[in-house]
Formats: structure tokens, sequence, C-alpha cells
């Protein structure tokens, strides 16, 4: 009789990755839209959001990108900033490198393009839970990687053509999803002290720090909230050990 | 002429983001098979979802138009309030996101009556 722990095969492992992937894709839906709308909306030619959701695939570095096209930024500009963006992706390859060393670089590539907070949200928890592992995690990881992919080129595409025809969707606040997801994602974890000075001090810092540039904010927060976990659990260890010792 | 550099400008921001971004990605997959982590940094790691998640949501549902709002008819802060409770509570990921929706956009669409 097939349990809730009966392994998927890669079919069912592609569909799971697309499954939990779908609110955050609802939830992303107009931020592609306003993506492709906001570029021609500059007078940008059509092929450069296109291409960009094709070739760069990264949501905030686009949206900023576009801020420094807007005032003429100079090239080395944009792409130092395209870096500080997209540098918390690295933590995320850190922490999922483990999962993946096994696979050929015929996996790893598209893998690591694929790489965004969304996906790295929904399928790394699973593999916490051993409901993925290395025979079919990186299945449902290209299932979430490819339906952001589809959603975000075709609502580029579609904000680009006709984008200023349409009601602004901005206003439907459908990010929201975004935020009931990560937070679906952040409370399970939150049953021991070290994570929840991980929440604390990444929430502080995140509200204080809002207004710096470039996800600079964000990129502290995490860093500091990460150092807090540790920290709290080196001395929970050192507790122990000086009360065993005395 | 004019518009003949502005394309090559065009397609260089396009392209050098392309390899940034995927660099980034990258690297440290590229060498997954033959890099061991340290046991303290494989161990600082598990709190990077924690850590990430939260501070892309926070500003999410406290900053409005540059400040914080800790209005009581912000209705981000009761549907992450809502989701933040069930998430606690049952610990089940879609029930936190159903319970979250249903407050944010019940509060939403009741402002407007």
């Amino acid at each position: 009789m097939p349990t809730e722990s009966s392994v998927l095969n890669p079919r069912q492992a592609l569909r799971f990755g697309a499954f939990v992937s779908l609110p955050m894709i609802i939830g992303n839906m107009p931020f592609g839209f306003i993506f492709g709308s906001l570029a021609m909306s500059q007078g940008l030619p059509l092929w450069v959001p296109v291409a960009m959701s094709l070739l760069v695939f990264a949501g905030s570095a686009q949206f900023v990108a576009l801020g420094l096209l807007a005032v003429n930024a100079p090239l080395w500009l944009i792409l130092s900033t395209t870096f500080i963006v997209n540098l918390r992706h690295l933590l995320y390859a850190a922490d999922i490198m483990k999962y993946l060393r096994h696979l050929g670089f015929n996996w790893r590539v598209p893998m690591a393009f694929g790489l965004i907070d969304e996906t790295y949200a929904a399928v790394r928890p699973y593999y916490a839970s051993g409901k993925l592992d290395e025979n079919n995690g990186h299945w449902a990881y290209i299932g979430s990687f490819l339906a952001f992919y589809i959603m975000w080129n075709s609502t580029t595409l579609a904000g680009a053509l006709v984008g200023q025809a349409l009601p602004n969707m901005a206003a439907w606040s459908l990010e929201f999803a975004m935020v009931a997801t990560f937070l679906g994602i952040i409370t399970p974890y939150l049953r021991s002290l070290p994570y929840w000075n991980v929440f604390l001090v990444a929430a502080a810092l995140s509200l204080v720090l809002h207004s710096l540039p470039n996800n600079l904010g964000l990129l502290i927060a995490a860093l500091t909230g990460v150092a807090a976990g540790v920290l709290t659990e080196y001395l929970q260890g050192h507790i122990q050990r000086t009360a065993q010792g005395a | 002429m004019e518009s003949t550099v502005h394309n090559w400008y065009l397609i260089a921001v396009v392209v050098g983001m392309a390899i940034i971004t995927f660099g980034i990605r990258f690297v440290l997959l590229a060498r997954a098979h033959r890099t061991h982590l340290p046991t303290w940094l494989e161990e600082a790691l598990r709190f990077v979802p924690v850590a990430v998640l939260t501070a892309i949501i926070m500003p999410m549902i406290f900053i409005h138009e540059q400040k914080l709002d800790l209005n009581v008819q912000n209705p981000w802060l009761w549907g992450g309030l809502a989701a933040f409770v069930a998430g606690g509570v049952w610990r089940k990921p879609l029930l936190t996101i159903l319970v979250g929706v249903v407050v944010f956009f019940g509060l939403k669409l009741g402002a407007r009556f």
C-alpha cells in the first residue's frame, strides 16, 4: 500500500516540485508582467526584457537593472550591482551543494541557472524532511525551476506586449502569496532557541536596514541571523559542558 | 550610429548580467563533487533558509511607502500574523499559506465595502 513516505519516481518528483511552487508562481506573476511593461514604458526595445528574462532569470536584479538603464548608468555599475543583488544565491548554493555533488554537469548547470529564492525555498525543506533525496530531489528541483521559468518568461512577454493596456496588477498585492509561503517554510523550524534567534535577528535587522540599496540590508540581515544561530548553539554547548564539568 | 552604440550597450548589459548571475549560482556547484565544507560551516548553513526567507518577507510585511507600518488597518500585518500562528500551531505549509491568504485578501476586500 502506498503511503506518504513512498518514494517519488522522477515523473512524480517533477510534478511535486512544480506543485509546491504554485503559490509562489501565482504570487510572482504580476512581477513578470510589471517587468515587461515597465521596460517598454522606458522605451527599451522588446528584445531587452525578453532576453533578460530568458538569460538572466533573476527578478530583483532585473528590476534594479531597469532602474539603472533608465538613468543611463554605466555598464560597470549595472554589472557590479547585479553581483551584489544576487550574492545571496551563493548562500543557497553552499547549502545545497551536498545534495547534488553526485550529479553530473548536465544536471548541475541547469540547476545552477535555475537557483532562485523560490525554487530553493520550495525544494530545500523536503530534502531536510526526507521526502526528497539524492535519487529524486533534482527532478523536483527541475520541476520547480521549469514552472517558474515558463511563468517568468511568458508574463514578461505578455507585459511587454500588452502591459500598458491592462489594469494595474501591482495593486492586487498577489505577492502576499510569497509571504505566506515563506512563513509556511520558516515556522516549522521554530522549535529551538538557535532558530528563534536566527529568526528574530534576521527580522529586526532586515527592518532596520531596509533602506540600504541593492538588497544589502537583506544580505547583512541574513548573514547576521546565521551568525546569531551559530553563536546561540555555541553558547548552549558551552553552558552544557560547564554544567557537566562542575 | 547613436542607436548602434546603444544596442551594443544593451547587449553588453544583458549578456554581462547573465554571466555574472550564472557565475554566482554555479561557482560552488561546479566544485561540489570535490569540495567538502568544514563541519562548522555546514552546521551554520542549516540556518540559511530561515535567515534569508525571514529577511526577504519582513520588509514586505512591515514597510510600506518607505516607512514602518504598524497601523491596525495594514492587512499585511494581520495576514502575516495569521500565517505565522497557523504555521506555529499546525506546521503544515499548505495550511499556513491558505490561512494567511484568506485573512489577507479577506481584509483587503472587506476594506473596500
